[in-house]
């Protein structure tokens, strides 16, 4: 065959190995990884009440001193059933506080959601409005927050933790900060 | 028990896939008779250990055995039987094994139906089948076995198969669809076949365009049948949304017909052949990019199945070698193919030219659309999405041609035509059609949309065209009847299928432009006016059903002041996945639809409900069935059956060897 026409009959793969080449890098990527601007920054003002004790008003006062995690949740969302059990596990097994948000849900649901599935929340924001939810570019339940010692936010993850998730990437990031935090 | 067995069936049917994929290779080079016939035998055993291992995971289905991960996130006890046995394909695990059982079946139909084949080509074509099946099976078994048991713990009841997929739209979908995207593996296999062979004749057009045509008419009314679901299930009143996953299945089916349309060149007129391989090729490709994009998790869209990237690196190297072996073997062979080119300016193969670049220029439209937001990621790491925006006015702009065109194509001879002679008949048509769209849009509604106007005519022009075409026809003998029955079965399947086409665009057209959407808040018992319709709200109860709670309104709608129809639209909360979905309740009409659907409730009882007014939206799917049709009445002819390619093998055949 002349060069010239291999050339054009190679055409097809040529164009084919390009498009391998795009899709190889995105399957490196994530596409439910949301780019937000709220890493670096501290958690937004809040003032809601506590799913527990409607009575208590909860702000950004009471959010812990040390490395923590904020957990978007409701009941009507489906992978927060999925990813309940693991929370109780993690927060169990590893030395770290987890907050819930109870994003735009209704307060007894969510209490016989907690009653029956246990409670891994040190406490939850009951955000009933869904105001703080907003504040935070909240996607979809569940999401989760990485949050450090001085109220910033570090990490963000859209979507169900499980054994993966958690040792590949929330853990190292927790262990990591919790380390600093201990540095100073 | 049933669980390993059916793995076993699974793992065994790897064994065969690999025999199957290598032996008659190596048997049709070495011209060893033995091998070359272990094709069939080894096809036919593919298909049963395949159904076999299916069967298995269906039994556990049934017997609700969650101790079978598969199982326990997609089933629950509660699930009606007959969800129980769809929920099989309900997610990723499962609706691949119902991906490789297809195109079992396909093969060992190929086996079946292919007897006048040559042995050499047969073994070939199976093989190339048996190779795909080997990719697929070690897909479903190193990373998406179905058959993965949870152990020790074993779930008390499982999470429950996705609402929206307890459905009849969504119970037939997925195997029409498969059946589509699977079936054009046979045309991909005859293409490798014939390159294998060096030299593509048009025996090999003859025996591909009927498997085409039919993958093709399982994929049109596959797609039809998820635009159908998505309009009465989503509760939104769409019926296409260019999300990625449906444009995966749509680009296929475009490919599918620029490739139905050159085969016809190729077998006729040993015309295009390069060009048609590549299609055959590309339509395939398109159908496993499409398995990619939806099961690798590289796209978001709100098909997509649960993702792990172990799977999309292994559909990904799968594609490559597919793909990138079928794409290497055409470059390889490209100077080997030889077309005949004796047709002047002015006739049909030109005409299919155009056609054909016409619907790849369609196709890259979507192409393009999908995939840009991960080309924009790896240039400049940025995210974009595409919408609709992009796609409808460029997508449209081509079609449009492509319709304006199909009157001339359809009526211009092979070879060669006189130009004034194809165009003199259609000026007073086309005039016709623009005064029909004119009226017809001003008796739906007064205000006339240029863009709307256009398209309508575009739709109501090919319509009348098609029918002209059979006018002529029926003319030319002495009674129209005589007339009309000498043309040929695939001539009617084509007539008949632009007159779908024409029918789907029309529904388009009128639909998207002049259908209305109102939101109202209504209390119970009370009325409310929204243009000649008087809505009542008469009652509101609660059900109880083997899975679900069911709160269903009941309007009472009159028309113009008389009775009209009573709707009862639904919220329903799925008790185990805690899920609440909206069913629609439609008052479906051939000219429009009125649909309702309940948004949520407001105080004092009151509701936000959604009313609809869909005009011509059922022409849409109607369209769909008439281009099924159309494929169908396409292979029924005569030409296809067994006793004229008999005897056109051993007059033919023997040389090829």
């Amino acid at each position: 065959m002349k060069p010239k026409k291999l050339l054009i009959a190679s055409i097809p793969l040529i164009i084919f190995a390009l498009l391998v080449l795009v899709f190889n890098s995105s399957l490196k990527k994530d596409p439910r990884e949301l780019e937000t601007k709220l890493i670096g920054q501290a958690v937004p003002d809040f003032k809601l009440a506590s799913v527990t004790d409607l009575e208590r008003v909860l702000t950004n006062e009471d959010l812990p001193k040390e490395v923590f995690l904020l957990n978007i949740w409701a009941t009507w969302c489906v992978s927060c059933y999925a990813e309940h059990p693991y929370l109780i596990k993690f927060a169990k097994e590893y030395p770290i506080k987890w907050i819930g948000v109870n994003y735009k849900d209704e307060s007894k649901n969510a209490l016989a959601y907690l009653a029956k599935g246990g409670n891994p929340y040190l406490y939850s924001i009951a955000d009933v409005q869904g105001t703080l939810g907003i504040d935070l570019g909240v996607y979809g339940a569940p999401e989760t927050f990485i949050v450090d010692a001085n109220g910033i936010i570090r990490e963000r993850h859209v979507g169900v933790i499980d054994d993966r998730v958690w040792h590949n990437k929330i853990l190292p990031i927790v262990e990591k900060l919790q380390s600093e935090q201990g540095a100073n | 028990m049933i669980p390993e067995l059916g793995h076993f069936f699974l793992i065994l049917a790897l064994v065969n896939a690999i025999i199957l994929g290598t032996l008659p290779f190596y048997g049709a080079q070495m011209q060893h008779q033995g091998l070359m016939r272990l094709a069939s035998k080894a096809a036919i055993g593919q298909f049963v250990l395949l159904l076999a291992s299916y069967i298995c995971l269906t039994l556990s289905f049934i017997q609700s055995d969650f101790s079978v991960a598969y199982v326990a996130n997609h089933s629950n006890s509660l699930l009606p039987l007959r969800y129980k046995i769809t929920a099989v394909w309900g997610s990723h695990e499962g609706s691949l094994l119902l991906w490789i059982l297809i195109l079992a079946a396909w093969m060992a139909a190929v086996a079946i139906f292919s007897k006048t084949l040559t042995q050499v080509v047969r073994a070939r074509v199976l093989a190339t089948l048996g190779l795909i099946t080997v990719g697929f099976v070690s897909f479903a078994l190193f990373t998406s076995n179905p058959f993965e048991r949870v152990l020790p713990f074993i779930p008390i009841d499982g999470a429950d198969l996705n609402p929206l997929l307890q459905d009849f739209g969504m119970i037939v979908h997925p195997p029409m669809l498969y059946m589509g995207f699977v079936g054009f593996s046979v045309v991909f296999a005859f293409a490798i076949a014939g390159l294998l062979q060096g030299d593509l004749d048009q025996k090999w057009a003859k025996w591909a365009r009927p498997w085409t045509t039919v993958a093709w008419i399982f994929l049109t009314i596959g797609i039809a049948l998820g635009s159908w679901w998505a309009y009465y299930e989503l509760g939104w009143g769409g019926w296409w949304f260019w999300d990625p996953v449906e444009n995966a299945s749509f680009m296929p089916w475009l490919a599918g017909t620029a490739l139905l349309h050159s085969l016809a060149a190729t077998e006729k007129r040993e015309a295009y052949k390069s060009w048609t391989v590549l299609l055959a090729i590309l339509t395939f490709s398109l159908s496993l990019l499409g398995t990619f994009l939806v099961r690798s998790g590289v796209l978001t869209s709100v098909h997509a199945f649960a993702t792990n990237p172990e799977r999309g690196y292994f559909i990904l190297t799968f594609l490559g070698f597919a793909v990138g072996g079928a794409l290497t073997l055409y470059a390889w062979q490209f100077d080997k193919i030889k077309s005949k080119t004796n047709y002047t300016l002015i006739s049909k193969e030109i005409a299919i030219v155009i056609n054909n670049i016409l619907l790849f220029c369609s196709l890259l439209v979507v192409l393009l659309g999908t995939l840009y937001p991960l080309i924009a990621e790896f240039l400049w790491q940025e995210k974009v999405s595409i919408g609709p925006p992009f796609f409808n006015p460029y997508f449209s702009f081509f079609f449009a041609f492509i319709l304006f065109l199909i009157p001339f194509g359809q009526n211009m001879n092979w070879k060669q035509d006189n130009l004034k002679s194809v165009i003199k008949p259609y000026s007073v048509l086309f005039v016709v059609s623009l005064g029909l769209a004119t009226l017809l849009i001003w008796l739906i509604v007064g205000a006339i949309e240029p863009l709307a106007l256009l398209g309508l005519m575009l739709g109501i022009w090919l319509f009348i065209a098609c029918f002209y075409y059979l006018f002529a026809q029926s003319r030319k003998s002495k009674s129209w009847l005589a007339g009309l029955s000498k043309i040929s079965l695939s001539y009617w399947g084509m007539i008949v299928a632009h007159i779908g086409v024409a029918v789907s665009v029309i529904g388009i057209v009128i639909t998207s432009y002049y259908s209305i959407e109102k939101d109202i808040r209504i209390k119970p018992k009370e009325s409310v006016q929204v243009e000649n319709l008087s809505i009542y709200f008469a009652d509101f109860k609660n059900f109880n059903h083997e899975n679900y709670l069911s709160s269903q309104a009941v309007f009472e709608i009159s028309k113009d002041g008389s009775y009209f129809t009573t709707l009862k639209p639904e919220k329903r909360r799925y008790q185990v996945s805690k899920q609440l979905m909206t069913e629609a309740a439609i008052k479906p009409g051939f000219f429009s639809d009125l649909y309702i659907s309940m948004a949520e409730p407001l105080a004092e009882g009151a509701w936000a409900i959604r009313l609809y007014y869909k005009p011509f939206v059922r022409w849409i799917w109607l369209g769909s069935i008439l281009m099924a049709l159309g494929g169908l009445l396409a292979v029924s002819d005569k030409r296809y059956r067994q006793k004229k390619l008999a005897k056109f093998k051993t007059a033919k055949d023997e040389a090829v060897i």
